[in-house]
C-alpha cells in the first residue's frame, strides 16, 4: 500500500508559510511515503451502492481531518463536566438542583451531572478510538512495508529538491559512489545504489514512535477500562481506639466493580491507636493543617492476634493485604451518656462532620431505645453543633476558631418520639428525620438549647432524660481501595511519552548523490536532500555529507557549464568563503 | 517528608524586596525596548541617515522578490550564515524555498537597523538579564525561607512561571537566535504578571498542606510551570505570526504598508520564522506536558487512591493536553496548516490559562490549595 501524500494543495494556496511540504507528486516515488499519514479522501464521492457508501464512511473516520474534529468535540464535551457538580459528589449535585429548579431537569436530561460517562461522551472518545484502530493498522502495515523497502531512487531532477548541492571533481563516478555511500552508511543511513547514484534514508524511528504513541493511547484506554471494570473502592469512619475489619457490613459506604464485588475483599483489619495532627499556630494562615497521621495496628488474615505497627497519612496510603488504605479525612467526635425517662444510661460516641478548616463540625445523636417517663417507648434525638475552639458572633453564630480542642462546646437541641429508624429506609447517621419528632421546649414555647463544656450535663424538661458530654474523641476515616490496571496505564503512559518524543523530536530525511560524467571528462557530483519533518535540518546535514565526500571527491575548481540538470546556483564553486546555509528553505 | 517546622521571615523579605526590585528593573527594560522600537521606525530613520535608503529599498526589493516568488513557485533562495571557525571549504548549498514560502526575508528587528535603537536594546537585554537574576533570587529565597519547593500558592507559581519563561528566552538568547524582537512582548506580561503575583494572588511565606508533602510536588509542578513558560512564548510567536502573515498578505498583493502597523510589522521576521519558532517550542514542550499530566496521575494515585478522577483540574489539563494535540494534527493534515493550526495553538494557549487562572479562583475541587 504506497501512499502518496497528496500536498499539492497542502499550502493553502499561500497562506500557510514554513508548513507546506514540496510537492510530492514532482518528485514522484522519491517524495512519497516520508509518513504513513493517510491520503485525504474527503472530496472523493462515494462508490455506488451500501458498500460503497460504507467504505467511503470509513475512510471518512479515519482521515485526518475527522480525528482532527473528533479530537477537538472531546476537549470541548470534557468541559461542561468540570464547571457542572457531577455525581461524585452528590451533596453538591443536590445544592445545584436546589437552587437551579428550570435548569436542573433540563441537565439531568443531557447527562450533565454525569458527563464523563454520558453517552454523547462515550460516542466521541469511542469514534476516536475507532479513528484511531482504523488508522494504526493501516499505518503500521505500510511502516512494516517501509523498513523491507529500499529507500526510493533519486528523482530525475535533484534540484527541485528542497536542499540542493553541486560540485565538480576528477574522482570517477564509481568513486564518487562509494565514497558517498561510505559517507552516508557512517551516518546511520540506510542506502542503496543505483547504477552512479546513491540514495538514503534515516529517521525511521520518527515513525515508530509515532505509532508507539497512538498505540499506547489505545494502551491507555484499555487500562482505563479495565481499571473501572476491577476496581472497588469502600470508606470507613474510624473513631480513635477503635477498629476495622474488611468486610460489607463494615463499611459506611462501598461501591464494587463489575469484576470485584463484596465477595472479593481480601481479609484483614486494624485498629486506629491515635491520630496525630499539627497545625499552624501563628501567622495568616494559622490553623492550617501541617500533619495528619493516623497510627495504627494491622493484621492480614482472620488472626487478630499477630498486629504490626503502621501508619497512613496524606500522599502515604498503607498497603495491607494487597488493598491499599488512604486517609481521607478526619474529624471529631462526642462522647456522650444519654439517661432516658427510666434512668436506662446509654454511653455513645458519635461522629460530627466538620464544616470548614477550623472543624466546626455538625451532628446528631439518635437514642432509639429510650423509654419515656410513662413507660413507653419515646426515642430521643438530639441536634448539635461542635466547636473545638469555641467563638461566638452575632452573624455567624457559634463556630470554631482553632482545629485543635482548646475549648471545645458542644450546642444542643433535643427532639423525642418516632426517629423513624423503622421504616426500613436507609437513614442519613448525620440527619434527624424531623417528621414524626417534637421538639423538647422551654416553659416560653422557645426551643430548648444548652450549650455544653466536657463534664456539662443537659436536663430535659419533666425528666425526659438528661445528656452529659463526656468527652471527645478524634476520628479519621478511610478508602479501602482496590485497583488493577495501574501498572497497565503506567506502561502505555510511558509509551505515549517515548514515542511522542521519537516522533517530534527525530526527523524523517532522505539524501540523493548522484555522480555523472560531464561534458569535459570530469563528474559532477549532485546532492539533493528531502526532509519531512518541519523542523529538518537537512540543508546542514547535506553540507555535512558534502564535506565528508570531499576528501574522496575533491572539488576541480573549475568555470563553465557542469552539465548539471539544473542551473549551477550562485557560489556553488566552493570558494573560500565557507557557506553554510540555515535550514531555512529545508521545511520539508 | 521533612517538614520545615518554622518560616525563616528573614528569607521571606529578601525573596519580597528581591522581587520588587525585579519589577522595576523589567520596567527600565521594557522602556528601552519601546525606546528601540521608537528609534527604529522608519520616519525617524529615513530622515537621518542615508543607510536607510539603501534599507528601504531592500525592502521594496524583498517585496517585488515576494511577488516573483509567487508566480514562480521555484524561486529559490541562498540564506548564507557564517560557517564555523574551521574552514573546510564546504560546497555551498542551495536551499529551495517549499511552494508557499514568501521568500519573505526575517525583518530586521525592532532597532530596524538604527543604531541607537540598536543600543537600546542591547541596554534592554541587560536590563532583562540583571531583572532576571533578581527574579531567579528572589524565588528561591522564597524556597529557602520555607525549606520547600516554593510551588504551593498561585503567588509562588506566578513568579516562578514569569522566571522561567524570562530565562527560556535568555537562553534562546544566549544561543544567539534571532528572539530579541520577543523582548518587548515579554517584558510587558512578566511585568503583568509579577503585579499580578504581588497585588491579587499574595500569600505570605507558609507550610504546605499535607496533601501536597510529596516529592511529586517537584516533579509535577515544576513540569507544569516549565511546560506553561514555553507555551506561553509559542503562543507569543504564534500571535505575532498571525499579524505578520497578515501584513506579508497585504504586501504580495501589493497594497500600502507603510502605516505605522506596517512599519511595525515590517521589522518582525518573517511570518514563516515566527510559525516554526512557535511550532517548535510547542513541540518541544508537548510531550513534556504529557509527562507533566503522568505524574499528576501518578501522584493522585498516591494521596487519593485514584490516578484519575475528572477533578476540574485535571480535566483541562486533559483538555489543553488534547488541544494541543489538535494543534500537531492541524500541521499533519492538508488545509489545516498556516492560520488555521495558529488559531488551534491560541486556544489551545488559552485552555491553559484556564486552567491556571480560571480553575484555581473560580472553581473548587480537590485542587483547592491555590491560597488566594
Ligand atoms: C486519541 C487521540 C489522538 C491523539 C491525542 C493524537 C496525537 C497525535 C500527536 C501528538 C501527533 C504528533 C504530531 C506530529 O508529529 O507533529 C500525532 C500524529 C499523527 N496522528 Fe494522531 N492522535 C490521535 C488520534 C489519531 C487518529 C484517530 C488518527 C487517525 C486518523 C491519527 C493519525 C495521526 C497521524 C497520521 C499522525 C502523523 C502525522 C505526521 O505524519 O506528521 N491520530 N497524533
Amino acid at each position: 500500500m504506497s501512499i502518496t501524500e497528496k500536498t499539492g494543495n497542502a499550502g493553502t494556496d499561500g497562506n500557510a508559510p514554513g508548513t507546506a511540504r514540496p510537492d510530492g507528486d514532482d518528485l514522484g516515488a522519491a517524495g512519497a511515503q516520508l509518513s504513513t499519514a493517510p491520503a485525504d479522501s474527503i472530496d472523493e464521492v462515494p462508490g455506488l451502492g451500501v458498500l460503497g457508501w460504507l467504505r467511503w464512511m470509513w475512510r471518512q473516520l479515519t482521515s485526518m481531518r475527522i480525528a482532527l474534529i473528533l479530537l477537538f468535540l472531546l476537549s470541548l464535551a470534557a468541559i461542561p463536566g468540570s464547571l457542572i457538580p457531577q455525581h461524585n459528589d452528590q451533596l453538591k449535585v443536590d445544592a445545584f438542583k436546589a437552587r437551579h429548579t428550570v435548569l436542573a431537569p433540563l441537565y439531568e436530561r443531557l447527562g450533565l451531572f454525569h458527563v464523563y460517562s454520558s453517552p454523547w461522551f462515550s460516542a466521541i472518545y469511542i469514534l476516536l478510538f475507532v479513528s484511531l484502530a482504523g488508522c494504526i493498522v493501516p499505518r503500521t502495515w505500510q511502516f512494516v512495508g517501509q523498513l523491507r523497502a529500499r529507500p526510493p531512487a533519486a528523482p530525475r531532477n535533484l534540484t527541485r529538491l528542497p536542499a540542493y548541492s553541486t560540485w565538480r571533481t576528477d574522482a570517477s563516478p564509481a568513486e564518487v559512489t562509494e565514497a558517498a555511500r561510505k559517507v552516508l552508511r557512517a551516518r546511520r543511513f540506510r542506502t542503496s545504489v543505483t547504477g552512479t547514484s546513491v540514495a538514503g534514508e534515516k529517521g525511521y524511528l520518527r515513525e515508530f514512535g509515532n505509532l508507539l504513541f497512538h498505540v499506547s493511547l489505545f494502551g491507555l484506554l484499555v487500562a482505563f477500562a479495565l481499571t473501572s471494570l476491577e476496581k472497588a473502592e469502600g470508606g470507613k469512619l474510624v473513631v480513635e481506639g477503635d477498629g476495622f475489619v474488611n468486610s460489607l457490613t463494615q463499611y459506611d459506604d462501598f461501591s464494587g466493580g463489575t469484576w470485584y464485588g463484596a465477595d472479593d475483599l481480601q481479609p484483614f483489619g486494624f485498629k486506629l491507636d491515635s491520630f496525630e495532627s499539627k497545625y499552624a499556630t501563628s501567622g495568616p494562615e494559622k490553623g492550617t493543617a501541617l500533619k495528619f497521621q493516623a497510627n495504627i495496628r494491622y493484621y492480614t488474615g482472620t488472626d487478630d492476634s499477630k498486629t504490626t505497627k503502621g501508619t497512613i497519612s496524606v500522599n502515604h496510603p498503607l498497603s495491607i493485604g494487597g488493598e491499599k488504605v488512604y486517609l481521607i479525612s478526619h474529624g471529631y467526635a462526642v462522647k456522650v451518656t444519654v439517661t432516658d425517662g427510666q434512668g436506662n444510661v446509654t454511653h455513645t460516641t458519635v461522629p460530627f462532620l466538620p464544616q470548614d478548616s477550623a472543624l466546626t463540625s455538625v451532628g446528631v445523636i439518635k437514642i432509639p431505645d429510650a423509654i419515656g417517663k410513662d413507660g413507653k417507648e419515646d426515642q430521643l434525638g438530639f441536634r448539635g453543633i461542635f466547636a473545638p475552639t469555641f467563638a461566638t458572633s452575632k452573624t455567624l453564630g457559634m463556630y470554631s476558631t482553632f482545629p485543635t480542642p482548646q475549648n471545645p462546646r458542644l450546642a444542643l437541641n433535643a427532639f423525642h418520639g418516632d426517629l423513624g429508624l423503622d421504616a426500613g429506609l436507609q437513614q442519613n447517621v448525620y440527619k434527624l428525620d424531623e417528621t414524626h419528632l417534637k421538639q423538647f421546649r422551654n416553659a416560653d414555647g422557645s426551643p430548648l438549647s444548652d450549650l455544653l463544656g466536657v463534664g456539662d450535663t443537659m436536663k430535659l424538661p419533666d425528666g425526659a432524660g438528661t445528656l452529659r458530654l463526656d468527652g471527645v474523641a478524634t476520628w479519621a476515616s478511610f478508602t479501602v481501595s482496590h485497583q488493577s490496571g495501574n501498572l497497565g496505564a503506567l506502561v502505555s503512559g510511558i509509551g505515549a511519552i517515548l514515542g511522542l518524543a521519537g516522533s517530534l523530536f527525530i526527523q524523517r530525511r532522505r539524501i540523493w548523490v548522484r555522480a555523472s560524467a560531464g561534458k569535459d571528462g570530469g563528474t559532477v557530483v549532485e546532492l539533493g536532500g528531502l526532509g519531512r519533518s518541519e523542523s529538518a535540518r537537512i540543508a546542514d546535514e547535506l553540507g555535512d555529507v558534502a564535506v565528508h565526500m570531499l576528501p574522496d571527491a575533491p572539488v576541480t575548481p573549475e568555470p563553465g557549464g557542469d552539465g548539471g540538470d539544473g542551473a549551477p546556483p550562485p557560489g556553488s564553486q566552493s570558494g573560500p568563503d565557507t557557506t553554510a546555509t540555515d535550514d531555512e528553505g529545508a521545511r520539508a | 517528608m521533612n517538614i520545615a517546622a518554622a518560616v525563616n521571615e528573614n528569607f521571606a523579605n529578601y525573596s519580597n524586596y528581591m522581587i520588587r526590585s525585579a519589577m522595576f528593573v523589567y520596567a527600565l527594560a521594557f522602556l528601552a525596548h519601546l525606546a528601540e522600537w521608537v528609534f527604529g521606525g522608519r520616519s525617524k530613520v529615513a530622515v537621518q541617515s542615508a543607510a536607510l535608503t539603501a534599507e528601504a529599498s531592500a525592502e521594496q526589493a524583498a517585496a517585488e522578490a515576494a511577488e516573483a516568488a509567487r508566480r514562480k513557485a521555484a524561486q529559490q533562495v541562498t540564506v548564507k550564515t557564517a560557517g564555523g571557525t574551521v574552514t573546510l571549504e564546504r560546497p555551498a548549498v542551495v536551499t529551495r524555498a517549499s511552494a508557499s514560502d514568501r521568500g519573505m526575508e526575517d525583518g530586521p528587528g525592532a532597532a530596524g537597523g538604527d543604531e541607537k535603537g540598536d543600543l537600546y536594546g542591547r541596554i534592554a537585554v541587560s536590563f532583562t538579564v540583571l531583572a532576571w537574576l533578581l527574579h531567579a533570587g528572589g524565588v528561591a529565597f522564597r524556597a529557602a525561607s520555607v525549606e520547600r519547593a516554593p510551588w504551593g500558592n498561585m503567588y509562588e507559581f506566578s513568579t516562578t512561571f514569569g522566571a522561567v519563561a524570562v530565562g527560556m528566552y535568555l537562553v534562546l538568547l544566549a544561543l544567539r537566535k534571532n528572539v530579541r524582537w520577543i523582548g518587548l512582548f515579554l517584558t510587558t506580561t512578566v511585568l503583568l504578571d509579577l503585579g499580578l503575583a504581588l497585588s491579587v494572588l499574595y500569600t505570605n511565606s507558609e507550610q504546605l498542606v499535607p496533601a501536597l508533602h510529596s516529592y511529586w510536588l517537584w516533579i509535577h509542578v515544576s513540569c507544569a510551570i516549565i511546560s506553561g513558560a514555553i507555551f506561553y512564548l509559542a503562543a507569543v510567536g504564534t500571535l505575532l505570526f498571525l499579524f505578520r502573515d497578515r501584513y506579508e498578505v497585504a504586501v504580495a498583493a501589493g497594497k500600502d504598508s507603510n502605516g505605522r502597523w506596517g512599519d511595525i510589522m515590517r521589522r518582525l521576521p518573517a511570518a514563516a520564522t515566527l510559525d516554526k519558532f512557535a511550532y517548535r517550542m510547542n513541540a518541544l514542550v508537548f510531550p513534556l506536558w504529557t509527562f507533566t499530566i503522568i505524574a499528576g496521575a501518578i501522584w493522585a494515585q498516591a494521596a487519593w487512591g485514584r490516578y484519575w478522577g475528572w477533578d476540574p483540574k485535571e480535566t483541562w489539563a486533559f483538555i489543553t493536553w488534547v488541544a494541543y494535540a489538535c494543534y500537531l494534527h492541524a500541521r499533519a493534515t492538508a488545509g489545516w496548516k498556516g492560520r488555521k493550526a495558529a488559531y488551534l495553538a491560541l486556544i489551545a494557549f488559552a485552555c491553559f490559562l484556564f486552567n491556571y487562572y480560571g480553575v484555581n479562583i473560580f472553581v473548587s475541587g480537590k485542587h483547592s490549595y491555590a491560597g488566594v
